[in-house]
């Protein structure tokens, strides 16, 4: 096959465009990170999820051991069923502790995860049974300024 | 004899005349439009239905490539970078009073890999190669070249807008690549070198927010329908130009005009979707 100069071109063109999108997924994107491979999902109940979302980090010690997999009103007990996705190899004790936390004063909310004393480690469809809802600013502040006017109004009984 | 309403105010009858032949010309650019539309969709399966010539003969797409994409290049890079380097400049002056001017590369690489990439670089991409191909086409009509070869027995649509087509498809994803990995350097340029944005935080922040099947897999995909859109309407406005000069420069200035609208119109549709799933 009779080689051309646009051939070269066009190949040089390909080439460059797939570079970029190979920058793209491993520099910019996070592809090049290591993605947990295999996975086991636990449950966990909230009574308030707050700003929540799928695919939010779930972080022990800060560190990244897993994902929000989804998340779901139980109609029945009127609470947030969240599923998390865990790296299969970071094993957590039976009765781990999960509380919905906020990154940074404005940043997202992301799930942490305190381990516990068990000796036994959470399976795949276990349920996390402690678990911290969201702060909520409004109620926080209504609970403040509830308590402030109780201490105001005792002194003069 | 009882004046009629029309005889006492003739300015009346002027002024409801004009706003009829308004009412008329708005009438006839819908009707203009919506005809566009159908030919337009007819157009595209002749295409297809002619492409298995060009996938045979594929040195022909080759050849279109180079002229609509390598040619492209330079104006892609180039826009890229300067794109890059504004929203660096922008981002991290509204960040640092935040205190967040580490994530100026999760904003410059969001930005360009989710919308700006694809959306700049189509419109690019429209105005660079797509007003070629109109102009090209429409001399090729305007002078009976088209015509000549229906004569020999050489189907226009295999031989000539065929491989148009399918090279502006091709092209189009990895020009906008291109142009979002070069703002993306653009940025890093403008955030770590000039203004001293701590590197490693500008990367891993970034790589921490984009992901790679919801923001750079969209983007390609954007990137490809845009391709599709500007290369049917590219290659439609030249097949359809009136053979005199003044028909190609209509036409050509339509597929610049029309190309740029539907572009930003599918983006409106494509992000909705795109957003809901994510």
């Amino acid at each position: 096959m009779e080689r051309t100069t646009l051939d070269f071109w066009f190949g040089a063109f390909v080439l460059a465009g797939f570079a970029a999108l190979l920058v793209l997924a491993l520099k910019v994107g996070n592809l090049g990170a290591e993605t947990p491979s295999s996975t086991y999902r636990v449950q966990a109940r909230f009574d308030n999820i707050g700003g929540l979302k799928v695919r939010a980090p779930v972080r022990s010690a800060g560190v990244l051991v897993g994902r929000v997999a989804e998340i779901r009103f139980d109609n029945d007990r009127f609470q947030a069923s969240v599923t998390l996705a865990l790296d299969a190899r970071y094993g957590f004790p039976k009765d781990t502790s999960a509380s919905i936390l906020t990154s940074g004063l404005l940043g997202e909310q992301y799930i942490g995860l305190d381990a516990g004393g068990d000796d036994k480690k959470l399976a795949d469809g276990d349920r996390i049974t402690l678990t911290q809802s969201a702060i909520v600013l409004e109620r926080l502040i209504g609970q403040f300024l509830f308590n402030k006017a109780q201490e105001d109004a005792a002194p003069s009984k | 004899m009882p004046k009629t309403w029309a005889s006492r105010r003739p300015e009346a009858i002027i002024v409801l005349e004009g706003s009829r032949q308004g009412v008329a010309r708005i009438g006839r650019h819908f009707i203009d439009l919506v005809w566009r539309v159908g030919a337009l969709s007819r157009f595209l399966v002749l295409v297809l239905l002619a492409s298995g010539t060009s996938f045979r003969r594929f040195r022909l797409v080759v050849r279109e490539v180079y002229f609509e994409g390598v040619q492209s290049l330079i104006i892609i890079v180039v826009s890229g970078l300067f794109v890059g380097m504004v929203l660096g400049l922008q981002g991290y002056e509204t960040l640092q009073k935040y205190g967040a001017q580490e994530s100026i590369g999760v904003l410059v690489a969001l930005s360009l890999v989710r919308e700006l990439g694809p959306v700049v670089a189509g419109l690019l991409f429209a105005s660079r190669a797509g007003s070629a191909i109109t102009a090209e086409i429409g001399l090729m009509k305007a002078t009976e070249q088209i015509t000549a070869m229906d004569m020999m027995a050489v189907s226009p649509m295999a031989r000539v807008i065929a491989p148009r087509f399918w090279a502006g498809v091709i092209s189009m994803p990895l020009l906008a690549a291109l142009f979002s990995a070069m703002g993306v350097f653009g940025g890093y340029l403008v955030g770590v070198v000039l203004l001293g944005v701590d590197a490693g935080a500008f990367w891993s922040q970034m790589q921490a927010a984009v992901d790679f099947r919801y923001d750079v897999l969209n983007g390609v995909v954007k990137s490809f329908v845009f391709g599709i859109a500007v290369s049917a309407i590219a290659t439609f406005e030249g097949f359809d130009a009136p053979p005199t000069a003044e028909g190609v420069s209509g036409a050509t200035t339509r597929t610049v005009v029309s190309s740029a609208l539907v572009i930003l119109a599918l983006d409106l549709v494509l992000t909705a979707f795109m957003l809901r799933q994510g």
